[in-house]
């Protein structure tokens, strides 16, 4: 299935934001971060969870999809870029399309900015600061093989539900064994997916 | 500048691992900035270069280069493929270089004559020749001993042996201590008395090989937040994990027991544990008669903490005390790491001994993949008090009030065995000194205790009282601002040196940028002032490597021998762990290997330990335990990271967790009650703690400082404070208090992005999300 990307686990997280650290640091986008860390049940547990740019494939990433300027582009090998700065015109259309919240604004400056995958250290074989740095490894950047190789029966989910809409991505979730035949749902509740009931 | 060139450390030997054959899983050698070719990176990132060095706070000393641009100025980090952390980073890490161009970085000396006065910047010679002067009337009228001398575990070890020398040969006095007593002492000193050596037994590599995996009274997640993934690694492995802690903190939320223990019943806790594995036989008789001494005495004790006696006062169910002792006993290899949170009470020296005793009576001890280690909170907590900085010792850890120790001491130094003083008190002990006006000078290096130690009111006081005080420090702390004088020394990018991290690897940090105009080392200044107190011969050390040269020497033969570690080796090497007692020694990574301890009879020394109940009594009127600790953003006293945007950001003020039994919402403005006074913290509701107990992060001055709250009592061994528990009451109040910026020196200016969030008594957000259920 996929090739190098980054693989997600809730389940390492320790919510140290070494990741929303680190994005500051690469140098596109030097200062901000573009990654969210969310709690998933606050008050009653630490447990977090990174979003990165989930680089979705299909249907072609949506934010990509209603650039009314062509502004955010997709390349060959799948890395949905952060708008091109001589074309975006701020409008925040992809902020209302992604389903993930992934694309932020800078208002000042009217410019969108997005989680690229780092496009600027992995086009020289390094991986994505947020992964290279993550203390736990709930942020992997690697192939398939190479997690299950290092983390032994390790399952990952790539397609995500929104109602009746399924949005396959390029980065991928490592999800608990049971539930990976089914996609991993987002949002809003779910109770078929092409017929098939997935509550 | 020394900065090495990256194409020459690419091209240096493969560093040699602790095991190359393990490495964590999830920390695949991603490719290495470092090795990156010069017309690629580098032209693309305007002829920058890459210094390799290490992390300068938390004692995992993670590998990192500093990117230092065209003009030989720090401007950035890159990950760095080092044995120890395999280019993880905490936030810490990743924001550390903003400290070394920080505009609050302080520039010239400063100087007023009382504290009346406005600070006021003037010549290095002005500040140097009105600290000698202070000093010699101080101590022409009261004799030497009125002068102490405090130093840190931040420094590198080159400097903390210099503190103890200039301590003891320039100020010719006995009070000379340092901040790691706020740290690892009780570890310190439980290891000495079990095994004869102070230091972890495994190194982290071991981690992963062992089946059991117990961690008790450290927040791994937060605090030494690199280390996680030698957890995660040896739980892919399928190693069981325990987590005992009053909170449930990241790693106890997966943790397979979390025990939530009530602070201060840690020894009543592994007691019973060990009870329970006596009482079904899962001793190794084996291992305890062939290597150890004391254990018909610990076995006795340990028959009067049944599981339901210690249920009672630990407040967790006795049938969890079961659960603990046969997941230990039962693994073929079991380990056993903790911090503070069993170490800072007045019985920490014995709750870590009840811990040893658990690993020794298992005969989980010089194995791969089982021992025994505490985890380091300063970068050189280990290194710091190895060399002579700590009040009771000399360089190689030799004891001052050993005639032997002192005759081999004073041969190298070159003074009289008369002239050498005895040993010296405590940290805090100094400042109830202090207080008393038996200390009238005083001299902090690289230590901040208006934040870090216990019963704030009470330090005050003592440093108020003092006739004169000088600071080193590169931002102007809390401590400092009370200073006479205070010097502007380096960072740690400035300067070279070794610390040794919580495995006892020595490793080496390098320099990457020039200090600023006006900025000396702390090496500089010491030999500067013991040459205008006389005894310049004695100090004649133009930098760092001078001062280790002289280290390895006076540490060969010693427990802590370094003699084998040269700058070389290190700069080829992943670090070295001590004893290394010669040059083409390879280090110790694994002590006790075939059950052999230091002790002169090579066994382990169990100790009898006992539970006591913590120094502050619970009443009616203080019926919850207050406990602290610290956040992942934040560290110690945060003089250096309450500066740095992206910290204070994540982390902007302190808050209180309580449990939501008490009825308080989030954000609520609570009270928080001791015997010592109070302060008022935002709530932070959550599950995640015990009903029965409270906690505070402490990085913070007042008037939001968890230390004005705690109190002040010590181990009678360690002397360490328990800062861990103290009895307290919570109740509702008007309003919470701003948390106050750090304080900036006259001509400085405050970084202005770290602005944002102090003056806006935010409701809490814990990085952890712990209590923001009601999230705005
Ligand atoms: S760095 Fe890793 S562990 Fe830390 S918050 Fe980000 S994803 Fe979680
Ligand atoms: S603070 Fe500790 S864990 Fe974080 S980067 Fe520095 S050495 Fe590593």
């Amino acid at each position: 299935m996929m090739g190098r990307t980054i693989f997600i686990d809730p389940g390492r997280c320790i919510g140290c934001q070494a990741c929303v650290s680190a994005c500051r640091e690469c140098d596109s986008h030097r200062g901000k971060s573009m990654i969210h860390l969310d709690y998933t049940d606050p008050g009653m547990s630490v447990a977090s969870l990174p979003s990165v740019c989930m680089h979705c494939e299909d249907p072609v990433a949506p934010c990509a999809e209603v650039c009314p300027a062509d502004a955010i582009l997709v390349t060959a090998d799948g890395v949905v870029q952060q708008a091109d700065t001589t074309r975006c015109i701020g409008c925040s259309n992809c902020v209302n399309a992604c389903p993930f919240g992934i694309p932020k604004i800078d208002l000042q400056a009217k410019l969108q900015m997005k989680c690229n995958l780092c496009y600027d250290r992995t086009a020289y074989g390094l991986a994505p600061m947020c992964a290279t740095v993550c203390p736990t490894g709930a942020l992997f950047y690697g192939t398939l093989e190479e997690l299950q190789a290092e983390r032994p029966g390790v399952q990952v989910a790539d397609s995500f539900v929104f109602g009746d809409v399924v949005v396959q991505t390029g980065v991928a979730m490592v999800v608990p064994a049971d539930k990976v035949q089914w996609p991993v749902p987002g949002g809003l509740p779910v109770v078929e997916v092409n017929g098939v009931d997935v509550r | 500048m020394t900065a090495t060139d990256p194409a020459k450390a690419a091209s240096r030997p493969v560093p040699i691992s602790i095991d190359p054959a393990i490495a964590p899983p999830g920390t695949r050698n991603f490719r290495d900035a470092g090795g990156i070719p010069a017309d690629k990176w580098h032209a693309d990132q305007n002829g920058e270069t890459l210094v390799p060095t290490h992390c300068c706070f938390c004692g995992v000393q993670c590998g990192m280069y500093l990117r230092v641009d065209k003009g030989g100025k720090v401007f950035g980090v890159e990950p760095r493929n080092h044995d120890i952390n395999r280019m993880r980073l905490c936030p810490k890490g990743i924001n550390a270089y903003q400290q070394v161009n920080h505009p609050d970085r302080l520039t010239a000396p400063l100087m007023r004559r009382t504290r009346d006065e406005e600070f006021k910047e003037c010549s290095w010679d002005e500040a140097l020749d009105f600290t000698v002067s202070e000093i010699r009337r101080i101590q022409g009228a009261h004799g030497n001993d009125a002068f102490g001398l405090l130093g840190g575990a931040s420094l590198y070890s080159e400097k903390t042996y210099l503190v103890g020398k200039f301590g003891r040969v320039a100020l010719k006095t006995r009070h000379v201590d340092y901040n790691g007593r706020l740290c690892m002492v009780s570890a310190a000193g439980a290891n000495k008395l079990a095994f004869g050596i102070d230091r972890a037994a495994n190194p982290f590599s071991d981690i992963l090989l062992t089946d059991c995996l117990l961690i008790a009274g450290s927040n791994v997640g937060e605090c030494f937040p690199v280390m996680t993934q030698y957890i995660w690694g040896a739980r892919d492995r399928g190693a069981s994990l325990i987590v005992v802690d009053p909170r449930e903190t990241a790693i106890a939320r997966t943790a397979d027991v979390h025990v939530a223990i009530k602070p201060g019943t840690d020894s009543a806790f592994f007691n019973a544990v060990l009870n329970v594995i006596v009482g079904e036989g899962l001793t190794d008789e084996a291992y305890l008669a062939a290597h150890t001494t004391g254990w018909d005495e610990v076995k006795k004790t340990v028959q009067d903490y049944p599981p339901a006696r210690s249920a009672e006062i630990c407040g967790v169910p006795a049938s969890q005390i079961v659960q603990v002792a046969r997941m230990f006993a039962g693994a073929d290899k079991a380990m056993a790491f903790h911090a503070r949170g069993v170490e800072h009470h007045s019985q920490g020296v014995e709750n870590c001994l009840s811990i040893i005793n658990v690993c020794v009576a298992t005969g989980n001890l010089g194995k791969p993949g089982a021992g025994y280690g505490t985890i380091t909170g300063q970068g050189n907590g280990q290194g710091g008090r190895e060399h002579g900085q700590k009040s009771d010792l000399l360089p190689g850890g030799r004891s001052i009030m050993n005639e032997e120790h002192r005759r081999q001491i004073c041969q190298i130094w070159g003074i009289e065995e008369s002239e050498l003083p005895l040993a010296g008190t405590s940290m805090m002990e100094m400042v109830w000194q202090m207080q008393r006006s038996e200390i009238r000078g005083l001299i902090g290096i690289c230590n901040n205790p208006f934040v870090s130690l216990p019963n704030y009111a009470t330090v005050k006081q003592g440093y108020d009282t003092l006739e004169f005080h000088a600071q080193f420090d590169f931002f102007l702390s809390e401590t400092a601002n009370n200073a006479h004088v205070v010097f502007p020394v380096t960072v740690w990018a400035e300067d070279e040196g070794v610390m040794a991290n919580t495995e006892a690897r020595v490793v080496k940090h390098n320099k990457a940028q020039e200090p600023p105009a006006g900025v000396r080392t702390d090496t500089w200044v010491m030999c500067e002032l013991a040459r205008r107190l006389g005894v310049g011969d004695k100090f004649d050390f133009p930098g760092s490597r001078e001062v280790f040269e002289e280290l390895r020497i006076a540490s060969a033969g010693t427990v802590n021998d370094y003699y084998g570690i040269t700058y070389e080796r290190l700069e080829e090497t992943g670090g070295i762990m001590w004893p290394c007692p010669s040059t083409d020694h390879p280090g110790t990574p694994r002590l006790f290997e075939g059950g052999k301890t230091f002790h002169p009879d090579g066994k382990v020394h169990m100790q009898v330990v006992e539970w006591h109940a913590p120094m502050d009594p619970y009443t009616e009127e203080y019926p919850l335990s207050l406990t602290t600790g610290r956040t992942v953003a934040h560290f110690l006293s945060g003089n250096q990271t309450r500066r740095l945007g992206a910290l204070v950001e994540q982390t902007p003020r302190p808050w209180v967790e309580v449990h939501p039994s008490h009825g308080f919402r989030n954000g609520d403005p609570v009270r928080v009650v001791t015997r010592r006074g109070s302060e008022v913290f935002p709530a932070l509701v959550t599950e995640a703690i015990r009903p029965d107990t409270v906690f505070i992060p402490y990085h913070w001055p007042v008037p939001t400082s968890a230390n004005a709250l705690t109190i002040d009592a010590l181990d009678p061994r360690s002397k360490i404070p328990e800062y861990k528990v103290c009895a307290a009451r919570i109740e509702a109040a008007e309003r919470v208090d701003e948390v106050p910026a750090p304080p900036t020196a006259p001509g400085h200016e405050a970084y202005p992005e770290t602005q944002v969030s102090r003056t806006d008594p935010l409701p809490p957000t814990s990085p952890q999300g712990r209590g923001t259920a009601e999230r705005s």
